[in-house]
C-alpha cells in the first residue's frame, strides 16, 4: 500500500511537471519573483560563506559581537540590545506585510494599502537603527580596512553584508511605497492584487535573510 | 490530454502586445524578443570580432617574438585577458542564451512574446552598457586590466599587473552590471519556459534546443551570484583597502597594508562560477546541435529522453566539480580526491549526448548542408576537447599539465571552438527563419572548411607544446634548457593557422551582409524541419508571432521519415487526423 501511494504522489509530481502549457498553477509575475529569490538567495548564501571563511581564516582575533554591539541605556548594560530591537521591527513588518496580502485578496484596498505603508513605515524603521549602527561602529574607529578591536576582516564583513542586506531593505521600502500609490491609483483590480503578494514575497524574503544575518554574524 | 481552458497562464496574457509604434520602437526600444535577439547576436557578434582581434596579435607575437614593438608584455597580457573574459561571457554567453534563447523560446514553445518584454528589452540595454564598460578599459590610463580572465588576487589589483589602476575597476564594474542584465533576462527565460507553452506542448515535447537553454538559464541564474559576490568584495579590496582576499603581502620592495585575507576563497568563489559557466555555454549548443543534426540527418534525435536527463544531471553536477581548477592551488589533496571523481562522473552524461548524436546520424539520410557540416565538426572539436579533459580530471596528471599550453589545447576545444562550431551550424540554420533569406552555400562551405581544419591546425599543436611543458600566458619563451628550437617553428606554424582562420572569418561576415542585402528570398521552411519555431506563415515571423490564434501542438519536435507517411516530417502542430490524410498515396511528395 505503501508504495503504491508513493508512486501516485511521485506520478502526480510527473503529471504536474509535465503539464502542458504551464508547470505551476499561479502568475508569471509571482513564479518570476520566486526564481529572483531563489538567485538571490544564492547571493546571500555566498556572502554568508564568504564570510565565515574569511573569519576562519584571519589572523587577528575576532571581536566579541555581543560587546561590541552592546549598548548602555539608563546605565544599564546590554549585549545586543539594538540589534534585538531591530530584529523585532523587521519580523513585525513581516506580519504587517502578510496582513497586507490577505486584504488584499479579500479585496480590501484601503487596508491593504494601510498595511503596506505601515510595513515600509517598519522597513524605514529598520535602515535608521541600521544607520545608528553603522555610525556608533564608524566612531569608535571601525573602517573596511582597518579595525581597533581585531581582526580587520569585520569591519569589512559588517558592512559589506548588512550593507548589502541595508539595500535590499531600502529597496524593498520603495517597493512597497510604489505598489501601494499604484493601489490607490487603481492600476490593480482583483485577481491582479496578488501584485501585493508578490511584493509581500520579497519581504518576507529579505526578512529571513536578516534570521541568517543576525544568527550568523551577531551570535556566532 | 484536456486542453486547460482560460487558466492562469491566458490571463495574464497581456491586453496588448506592445506593437511597435513607428522605427524607433520597432528597432531600437523594441520589445519584440526577435528583434531583442538581433540586437543581442549583433552587440555580441561585434565584442567577439574585437576578442578575435586580440588573439591574433597575441599569436603575431607568440610566433615571431621580437617583430612587434607595440606588443609589450603588458600589452600581451592584457590581450589574453581581454580575449579570455570576451569570447566567454560577452560573446558566447551572451550569443547562446540572449541571442538565440531570445529568439527560439517563444518561437520554439508557441509564446507571442517572453512573459515580461519590458524586461526583455532593458536586459539588453543593460547588456550593452556593461560591454561599453568593458571596451571603455581600452581607453583608460594604464589601459584594460592584465591579470587574465580568472582576475586571481593578490596580484590582480596590485601594482605591476597592467590596468591595476582603472582596468581591472572597470572590468568588475562590468561583470557586475551584465550579471544584472543576464538576471534579468534569464528570470524571463525561465518563466516563459515554465508557464507559456502553448497548448500541448508538455515538458517533454520541448526540443532539446530548449532544454538547453532552460538548465544553462536555471545554471546562470545560481552561479552569477558567486561572481557577483566575489566581484564586489574584490572592489572593495582594490577600492577601499579591506582585506578580504589581501594576505599580508610584500609588493615592489614595500610591505602593503593588507592582512589576513584569503586568496584560495577567491579561486573558490570564482570557480563555483566559472565551472558552471563553462555549461551555461555547453548545454545552449548541445541542444541547439541537436535540432540542426535531427534535421538535416532527416531523423529524430536518437534517445530523446535521455538527452533530456543527461543535460539536467551535467547541470546538477557542475556545481559539484569547480576545484578541479584549483588542483595546483595549493587546497587540500583530498579535495582533489573528491573533485577528481565528480569531475569523471560527469563524463559519463556528456558520453551519453555524444553517442546518441552519433546514433542519430547512423542511418539518417544526412544532408552536407553547411548546418550539418558544422554540425557534424561539433561532434568531433567535443569529442576531442572532452577527452583531454579526462587528463585534466585526475590530479596526478593535470598536476604536470597545469598552466601549460595542453590546458590552452583543451578548453579552446572543448569550450572555445565546439559552441562556436554550433553558433555558426545555427546561424546558418535558422537564418532563413530570422531574415526570409538562405545564407550563400558556396561561401559557407569555404567558411567551414577552413575553420574546421584550421581550429586542428591550431590547438592540435599546442596539446603537444603542452607536453613539452611550455607554460601558458607567457609573453615569449626566450632560451630554456627544457625546449627545443623546433618549440618556437611549431608557435609560428600556429600563429600562421590563426591567422588564416581569423581572415576566414570576414568570408562569414561578408555572406551575412551579402545575403542580407542581395539574398533572394528562399522558400517557406527550407529545411523541411518539425518543430514549431518553422511553422509561422511568413519569415521573419511577425510582432506576435502566430496571428489570430495561438498553435496547437501534437507531437514532439522530431517526426522525420515516419513509416508510411508520404512527406517524410510531420510539424508539430499537425494533428493525427491531416496525417491520414498526407499518408494517402499521392502522385508527388511534399
Amino acid at each position: 500500500m505503501q508504495s503504491q501511494s508513493n508512486t501516485s504522489s511521485l506520478q502526480s509530481l510527473v503529471d504536474d511537471w509535465s503539464a502542458e502549457k504551464q508547470a505551476f498553477q499561479v502568475p508569471w509575475g509571482k513564479l518570476m519573483m520566486w526564481i529572483f529569490l531563489l538567485s538571490d538567495t544564492f547571493i546571500f548564501s555566498i556572502f554568508l560563506t564568504a564570510y565565515m571563511n574569511v573569519r576562519i581564516s584571519a589572523t587577528a582575533p575576532w571581536p566579541n559581537t555581543s560587546e561590541v554591539f552592546a549598548l548602555t541605556i539608563g546605565g544599564i548594560h546590554l549585549p545586543l540590545i539594538l540589534i534585538a530591537i531591530m530584529t523585532f521591527v523587521l519580523i513585525s513588518s513581516s506580519g504587517t506585510m502578510a496582513l497586507a496580502v490577505n486584504y488584499a485578496y479579500k479585496n480590501n484596498k484601503k487596508l491593504a494599502v494601510k498595511l503596506m505603508l505601515a510595513t515600509a513605515f517598519l522597513g524605514a524603521m529598520f535602515v535608521s537603527m541600521q544607520a545608528f549602527e553603522w555610525s556608533k561602529l564608524i566612531s569608535e574607529g571601525v573602517r573596511p580596512w582597518s579595525n581597533p578591536l581585531g581582526a580587520e576582516q569585520f569591519g569589512a564583513c559588517f558592512f559589506m553584508i548588512t550593507g548589502f542586506h541595508g539595500v535590499h531593505v531600502s529597496a524593498g521600502v520603495i517597493y512597497l511605497c510604489i505598489v501601494a500609490a499604484k493601489i490607490l491609483a487603481g492600476h490593480y483590480d482583483g485577481r491582479s492584487l496578488h501584485i501585493v503578494e508578490i511584493t509581500g514575497l520579497y519581504w518576507h524574503f529579505v526578512d529571513l535573510v536578516w534570521v541568517f544575518i543576525f544568527a550568523l554574524f551577531y551570535l556566532w | 490530454m484536456a486542453i486547460v481552458d482560460a487558466g492562469t497562464a491566458i490571463a495574464d496574457q497581456p491586453a496588448h502586445m506592445h506593437e511597435p509604434t513607428g522605427w524607433f520602437t520597432q528597432y531600437v526600444w523594441s520589445q519584440d524578443h526577435k528583434v531583442i535577439a538581433i540586437q543581442y547576436g549583433i552587440t555580441a557578434i561585434f565584442v567577439g570580432l574585437v576578442a578575435l582581434v586580440l588573439s591574433g596579435l597575441m599569436r603575431l607575437q607568440l610566433g615571431f617574438p621580437e617583430t612587434f614593438h607595440f606588443i609589450d608584455p603588458n600589452a600581451y597580457l592584457q590581450f589574453v585577458t581581454m580575449h579570455g573574459m570576451i569570447m566567454v561571457i560577452y560573446l558566447l554567453t551572451a550569443l547562446l542564451l540572449g541571442g538565440f534563447g531570445n529568439y527560439l523560446i517563444p518561437l520554439m514553445l508557441g509564446a507571442r512574446d517572453m512573459v515580461f518584454p519590458y524586461m526583455n528589452m532593458l536586459s539588453f540595454w543593460t547588456y550593452l552598457l556593461s560591454v561599453l564598460i568593458l571596451l571603455a578599459s581600452f581607453f583608460v590610463t594604464g589601459g584594460p586590466t592584465g591579470a587574465g580572465w580568472t582576475l586571481y588576487p593578490p596580484q590582480a589589483i596590485l601594482d605591476g599587473t597592467p590596468g591595476a589602476d582603472m582596468g581591472i575597476i572597470l572590468m568588475l564594474m562590468s561583470l557586475a552590471v551584465f550579471i544584472v542584465a543576464f538576471t534579468m533576462g534569464g528570470l524571463n527565460y525561465i518563466t516563459t519556459i515554465l508557464q507559456a507553452r502553448t497548448h500541448g506542448m508538455s515538458l517533454m515535447r520541448m526540443p532539446l534546443a530548449i532544454w538547453g537553454i532552460f538548465v544553462a538559464t536555471a545554471l546562470g541564474l545560481l552561479a552569477f551570484p558567486a561572481l557577483l559576490v566575489s566581484a564586489i568584495m574584490m572592489t572593495l579590496d582594490k577600492l577601499l583597502g579591506s582585506s578580504f582576499f589581501m594576505p599580508a603581502i610584500v609588493s615592489l620592495g614595500e610591505k602593503l597594508d593588507y592582512a589576513g585575507g584569503s586568496p584560495v576563497l577567491f579561486q573558490h568563489l570564482f570557480w563555483f562560477f566559472g565551472h558552471p559557466e563553462v555549461y551555461i555555454v555547453a548545454l545552449p549548443a548541445f541542444g541547439m546541435v541537436s535540432e540542426v543534426l535531427s534535421v538535416h540527418a532527416r531523423k529524430n534525435i536518437f534517445g530523446y529522453r535521455m538527452m533530456v536527463w543527461a543535460i539536467v544531471a551535467i547541470g546538477l553536477l557542475s556545481f559539484v566539480v569547480w576545484a578541479h581548477h584549483m588542483y595546483v592551488s595549493g587546497m587540500s589533496p583530498v579535495f582533489g580526491y573528491f573533485f577528481a571523481t565528480t569531475t569523471l562522473i560527469i563524463a559519463v552524461p556528456t558520453a551519453i549526448k555524444v553517442y546518441n548524436w552519433v546514433l542519430t546520424l547512423w542511418r539518417g539520410n544526412i544532408h552536407l548542408t553547411v548546418p550539418m557540416l558544422f554540425a557534424i565538426g561539433f561532434i568531433f572539436t567535443f569529442t576531442h576537447g572532452g577527452l583531454t579533459g579526462l587528463f585534466l580530471g585526475n590530479v596526478v596528471i593535470d598536476l604536470p599539465l597545469s598552466d601549460t599550453y595542453f590546458v590552452v589545447g583543451h578548453f579552446h576545444m572543448v569550450m572555445g571552438v565546439s559552441p562556436i562550431m554550433v553558433l555558426f551550424a545555427a546561424i546558418y540554420h535558422w537564418f532563413p527563419l530570422i531574415s526570409g533569406k538562405k545564407l550563400h552555400d558556396g561561401m559557407g562551405k569555404w567558411h567551414f572548411w577552413i575553420t574546421f581544419l584550421g581550429t586542428y591546425a591550431i590547438y592540435l599543436p599546442m596539446h603537444y607544446l603542452g607536453f613539452l611543458g611550455v607554460p601558458r600566458r607567457y609573453y615569449a619563451m626566450g632560451d630554456t634548457g627544457f625546449t627545443d628550437t623546433s618549440v618556437q617553428s611549431l608557435n609560428a606554424g600556429i600563429t600562421v593557422s590563426a591567422l588564416i582562420v581569423g581572415v576566414a572569418q570576414l568570408i562569414f561576415i561578408f555572406n551575412l551582409i551579402y545575403t542580407v542585402r542581395n539574398g533572394k528570398k528562399c522558400e517557406r521552411n527550407p529545411w523541411h524541419a518539425a518543430s514549431l519555431e518553422w511553422q509561422p506563415a511568413v519569415y521573419p515571423p511577425p510582432h506576435g508571432n502566430w496571428g489570430d490564434k495561438l498553435p496547437i501542438v501534437y507531437r514532439w519536435a522530431y517526426d522525420y521519415s515516419v513509416p508510411d507517411v508520404q512527406q517524410d516530417y510531420i510539424p508539430q502542430n499537425v494533428p493525427q487526423d491531416a496525417i491520414n490524410e498526407l499518408s494517402k498515396p499521392r502522385g508527388k511528395s511534399l
